[in-house]
């Protein structure tokens, strides 16, 4: 008699459990009390999320969260949810995500283990490497070329940290130089105060497009470290979680990843409908076939 | 949904592959924020003391020009300011002295932030040395040349000293606002405070930008805070009994 109640008690339990499951919980209760699901977008992070000529957020990263936006209205059985657009900062994003302004982030946030502290990542949408950009004809091509001249990069990140890490032995002694945003510092190589600028290689490739004279640059030397961008989400909130990675695993099974990197990386794109031109690197069709959230 | 796993303990934490402690940057931007600040002081100080006692002189020549200099300086914000120092500057030089301002000039960022800075500020300065001078009674003037002084003299014993000592609550103010506007100089990649915060919490950043900001802005307030309480001793010590009321305190 004990016997079967102990057991009935433990199946109810675990129907519980397993109601429990299927209830809303984190974002997207959050979601469906509200109406509004809050989406975090950047100003000038060509061409993951920018504004356009209308002041609308659109880039690469847009397009994946419009679909992820898409299946959360789908889950939902709420057409009429609305869309709040917040633009952030590489400074606020993690405090807004963190208070709950907004629901996810996209832009170009790299997924590393610090990050994973404050929040979550979803699986990896894109892959960069930091390399050098340089006038092309300034004869630099490797690490060694660069030893007692200025080096720029953009507040935020620091190119002699990238640099030591990649000496393996040599001795280089850069002089670090500093631009307040990217287009700072590429004048700062266009105007000969720094020898090379160190960035993000899709972003240096976005600046190099935009130049008057696009030949009169070039992206040189080893990648001095490789980073993951993922969309940025509240930390331990599995049920949105596995809905965003879900739908960028359907995005990606069914080819259509293709149609949309080269939308933004291989065709003209909009402001000023000029063409990046970076073919899909090794590395993300290796983050396509196996999806991951690992940071680096 | 507020789950912020607070760490105040961030700048004391080794930068990501470095061997440099975050503190260290703080440090760092501390120090180029307090010798940008004292020596653009030292030029405002300087500079606008002068402008603001040429504008009050009888000739009108050389009160126009130092009008003009205040009008320049006053009407163009600090940060266009500094854009113009340090990238148009060198490129409507001859190009021999453009590419030694670019390549050989030693610490730029801090000398145009220090030359930029202080000849804004100076221009604010002046204004109040002009009318510190203007707020003496205008019998101290004719006192003074009735002595026999020259202009010369009269200026310097009767009516700065007295200006100077009118001026002090303003001038502190200004002297707070070149530590504050220091981090304008972030624009031009000067590694002052403003900057350190904002590469400690930016791109590649660790995850706790709330504390990074809230210490900066603490640093802040005790730099700003002891500037207005060194100069409301000033203020006392150079107080003249039944002149000016007794402030500061």
């Amino acid at each position: 008699m004990q016997k079967t109640l102990l057991l009935s008690a433990l199946a109810a339990v675990s129907m519980t459990g397993m109601a429990q499951a299927e209830a809303l919980t984190g974002t997207l209760k959050k979601i469906n009390d509200t109406g509004i699901i809050t989406v975090g977008h950047r100003e000038s992070s060509i061409p993951f999320s920018y504004l356009d000529a209308n002041q609308k957020p659109v880039g690469y990263a847009m397009d994946l969260c419009n679909q992820v936006v898409a299946a959360v209205k789908k889950k939902l059985n709420k057409p009429s949810l609305v869309t709040k657009l917040v633009p952030v900062t590489s400074q606020t994003r993690i405090p807004l995500m963190v208070n709950g302004t907004i629901d996810m982030e996209c832009g170009s946030t790299t997924n590393s283990k610090e990050r994973q502290k404050q929040v979550a990542f979803s699986s990896h949408y894109f892959v960069t490497a930091v390399r050098m950009l340089t006038k092309a004809d300034a004869g630099i091509k490797s690490l060694d070329d660069l030893n007692g001249k200025p080096v720029v990069t953009t507040t935020g990140t620091t190119s002699d940290r990238y640099i030591k890490q990649n000496e393996q032995g040599k001795a280089i002694d850069v002089k670090n130089v500093y631009g307040k945003d990217h287009s700072e510092s590429f004048l700062m190589v266009e105007t000969g105060r720094a020898a090379a600028f160190v960035m993000d290689d899709i972003l240096l490739a976005g600046l190099i497009a935009n130049y008057s004279n696009p030949k009169a640059f070039a992206i040189v030397g080893p990648a001095l470290s490789v980073e993951p961008y993922g969309i940025m989400l509240r930390k331990d909130d599995p049920q949105f979680k596995a809905l965003v990675d879900g739908t960028l695993a359907g995005i990606y099974k069914s080819g259509q990843i293709n149609a949309i990197y080269d939308k933004w990386f291989l065709k003209p794109i909009p402001p000023k409908n000029i063409t990046i031109n970076l073919p899909m690197s090794e590395k993300l069709k290796e983050a396509i076939k196996n999806p991951s959230d690992v940071g680096v | 949904m507020g789950n912020y796993q607070w760490n105040w303990g961030i700048l004391f934490e080794e930068v990501y592959g470095t061997g440099e402690f975050y503190y260290q940057w703080v440090l760092n931007g501390l120090g180029w924020t307090v010798a940008v600040a004292l020596s653009a002081w030292v030029i405002a100080l300087l500079v606008g003391s002068l402008i603001g006692t040429l504008r009050t002189l009888p000739n009108k020549w050389i009160a126009g020009l130092a009008t003009a200099y205040v009008e320049l300086f006053r009407n163009i914000p600090l940060i266009v300011q500094l854009f113009l120092w340090f990238f148009v500057l060198p490129e409507l030089l001859p190009e021999a002295a453009g590419m030694w301002m670019k390549q050989q000039m030693p610490l730029p960022e801090f000398f145009t932030a220090m030359v930029g800075l202080g000849l804004f500020t100076a221009a604010r300065v002046a204004e109040q040395v002009r009318t510190g001078i203007l707020t003496l009674p205008r019998g101290q003037r004719y006192a003074g040349l009735a002595l026999g002084f020259t202009l010369a003299q009269t200026y310097r014993y009767v009516l700065l000293p007295m200006a100077f000592r009118v001026i002090i609550p303003p001038l502190t103010s200004e002297f707070m606002n070149v530590f504050k506007n220091s981090a304008v100089a972030l624009a031009i990649g000067l590694t002052e405070l403003t900057f350190q915060m904002r590469q400690i919490t930016g791109e590649y950043a660790p995850a706790n930008p709330i504390e990074v900001m809230s210490i900066v802005s603490v640093i802040y307030l005790i730099l700003a805070f002891s500037v207005n309480r060194l100069m409301a001793w000033v203020e006392r010590k150079a107080r003249v009994p039944g002149f000016i009321s007794a402030g500061g305190k």
